[in-house]
């Protein structure tokens, strides 16, 4: 039964490669999408169960016990993303269906959705760093295809700038792996974790661990952000919900891992990297926040804040920050992906993504202007919704390390978050009708609106529910905090 | 012999980088691909080049060299053929809508 942890990538597989033979029968394909959709999230949902149960899940391929063979490793924090990631990937799915259009829909859409979804979870559950490379490609190239799936002007200006940065962070993570296989020897993460620190870990392997940094931030926008906000402008905004909740969550789980795993014998210097990083992608993510009228800028920029924020979580290095940075980064994919699918809700009933084009539109659409307003109160982390926990846990973690100051800069990064949402719900859903004409919502609004309100009801509960959610995040923080226990379930014979 | 293929594999990425960093989109199609050749030499090299005979079983050689780091260019090699192969059509299919293919000029262009 331990094969059960193949399948979050074994499902969307298969079901991408059955859909390339449909291409004309949209029906189908929507059929078959959906059901793979549901299938994955009961899967992930038992699998969370299964972790906190017995404990962490290794699954060695073919039978070859590590470090000689690939093995997936599902502790708790790679379930809960799996999870996670099922859940809004399937919200955003059946966003698509209205919002898509039948042209892309013809062109193979649900094929590279699901393929990007291989990438995704695999990268979550592998315990091998080169195999890691490989489904960050698979992620990538999909990400490549659904980023131009359509040829538009801005699409095709924006995609050669996407897949130039991509490409040579890949080669820099080549780079890194061909160091650190030169300096230790092996590539699977728990025996590299062992001969990482019985090689005493200084000069080189400081160099290689600021290498891996370098090349998971420019994948997570951690300081190295500026190719995201134009890139995340191009594509419809099914594709950008896609990847504003996922892709950056990816860096983001690499940089974890690495430093939570691999490098974690000196935390002082690799600590400080990140830190800093984290510090100037929360203040200069801020003041992209504020400084746009753009729809999709502002929501792009709300991205980079909060990367820098579970950075922060990260660097600050406590078991208190650790588990703050699980369940932020847990919100923040559910937070994100309804962000944009209310986003992309706005400019289709705007029909405009400018904001001096908009106005008065509470009138018209009530249940999306307070769902926006609510959405709002949840990202900046108001009590009673889901942000506050992960917040307030790495606040209090980060001031237990005694780093005041950054604390103050998390702080007042979520003002900017506070005052850039809130001035798309002034300018968006207040004041007078703009003068142009409006055109009419298409068809499907109302599917959308179940499909949002759904996702704004789990933003309420995991907020209300924050002390039930905490007991499975503080077991996938045990295991960030002492690494031991992934190597021992790993390496056990 | 390493120390010459870090040398190879420097001037290779010197030349990668100086050709990403230029105007023209065709140029930098192929700064990537000297990056990525640039990078499967480092690999090669960074697993050590050992005099052994070639992984294959059947021979009756003493030592063999390093059956892994091969593995993992073959991986990279394809990886980076795709990713290639649709940047070359990207940047064609690029020209052909907007009608240039200068960096610069692409980016002026407003909405």
């Amino acid at each position: 039964m331990s094969n059960l942890l193949v399948l979050p990538v074994l499902i969307p597989l298969a079901t991408a490669v059955i859909l390339i033979f449909f291409k004309e029968k949209i029906r189908l394909q929507r059929g078959i999408s959906t059901a793979s959709g549901l299938l994955n999230l009961f899967i992930s949902v038992f699998l969370v169960q299964r972790v906190h149960s017995d404990g962490i899940q290794t699954l060695q391929m073919g039978g070859w016990a590590p470090p000689y063979g690939i093995v997936f490793v599902g502790d708790m924090f790679a379930v809960l993303l799996v999870m996670m990631a099922s859940l809004v990937s399937f919200a955003i799915l059946l966003y698509s269906f209205s919002s898509i259009g039948a042209e892309r829909e013809r062109f193979y859409y649900y094929s590279f959705f699901h393929f990007l979804l291989v990438g995704v979870y695999g990268s979550f559950l592998t315990g091998d760093i080169f195999n890691l490379f490989v489904f960050f490609e698979v992620m990538l190239i999909s990400s490549y295809a659904l980023i131009s799936l359509g040829g538009t002007r801005l699409q095709l200006r924006e995609t050669s700038k996407y897949l130039l940065i991509n490409i040579v962070s890949s080669t820099l993570f080549v780079a890194a792996v061909a160091y650190l296989y030169a300096a230790v020897g092996t590539l699977n993460m728990a025996h590299l974790s062992l001969r990482i620190a019985e090689a005493g870990q200084n000069g080189v392997l400081n160099v290689i661990a600021i290498l891996f940094l370098i090349v998971f931030s420019l994948k997570a926008g951690l300081f190295l952000f500026f190719w995201l906000p134009g890139s995340y402008s191009a594509p419809p905004s099914a594709v950008r919900a896609l990847f504003g909740a996922l892709l950056t969550k990816v860096g983001l789980y690499a940089i974890i891992r690495t430093f939570t795993l691999l490098f974690v014998n000196d935390p002082g210097f690799t600590g400080d990297w990140i830190a800093w990083m984290a510090a100037a992608t929360m203040i200069l993510g801020g003041i992209g926040a504020v400084a746009y009228k753009d729809i999709p800028r502002i929501l792009n920029y709300n991205v980079i804040i909060s990367v820098g924020f579970v950075a922060f979580g990260l660097a600050a290095g406590t078991a208190d920050s650790l588990n703050g940075a699980v369940f932020y980064l847990l919100h923040d994919m559910l937070a994100k992906a309804l962000m944009f699918i209310l986003g992309g809700m706005i400019i289709t009933a705007a029909g405009t993504d400018r904001l001096a084009g908009m106005g008065g539109m509470i009138r018209r659409y009530p249940l999306l202007g307070w769902m926006f307003f609510i959405l709002a109160l949840a990202l900046v982390g108001i009590p009673p919704l889901s942000g506050f926990a992960g917040k307030l846990l790495i606040i209090r973690g980060a001031l237990d390390a005694g780093m005041l100051m950054l604390s103050l800069i998390a702080l007042g990064s979520s003002f900017l978050v506070l005052y850039s949402l809130i001035k798309v719900f002034r300018l968006a859903f207040w004041g007078d009708d703009p003068e142009i004409v409006v055109p009419k919502a298409r068809a499907g609004m109302k599917g959308t609106s179940a499909v949002a309100a759904v996702l704004l009801l789990l933003v309420i509960m995991m907020g209300l529910k924050s002390e039930a959610v905490y007991t499975y995040v503080s077991q996938a923080g045990e295991v960030l905090a002492t690494p031991a226990l992934y190597i021992e379930s790993v390496m056990k014979e | 012999m390493e120390l010459l293929m870090a040398v190879a594999v420097g001037i290779l990425f010197t030349i990668g980088i100086y050709l990403i960093l230029s105007k023209s989109l065709l140029r930098i199609v192929l700064g990537t691909s000297l990056l990525t050749h640039g990078v499967h030499l480092l690999l090669l090299t960074m697993a050590g080049l050992k005099r052994g005979a070639a992984p294959v079983l059947g021979g009756t050689a003493d030592t063999y060299v390093d059956p892994l780091p091969q593995a993992l260019i073959l991986t990279s090699i394809v990886i980076s053929f795709g990713v290639t192969a649709f940047f070359f059509v990207l940047a064609y299919r690029s020209y052909q809508t907007l009608g240039t293919d200068e960096i610069d000029s692409i980016k002026e262009e407003k909405e």
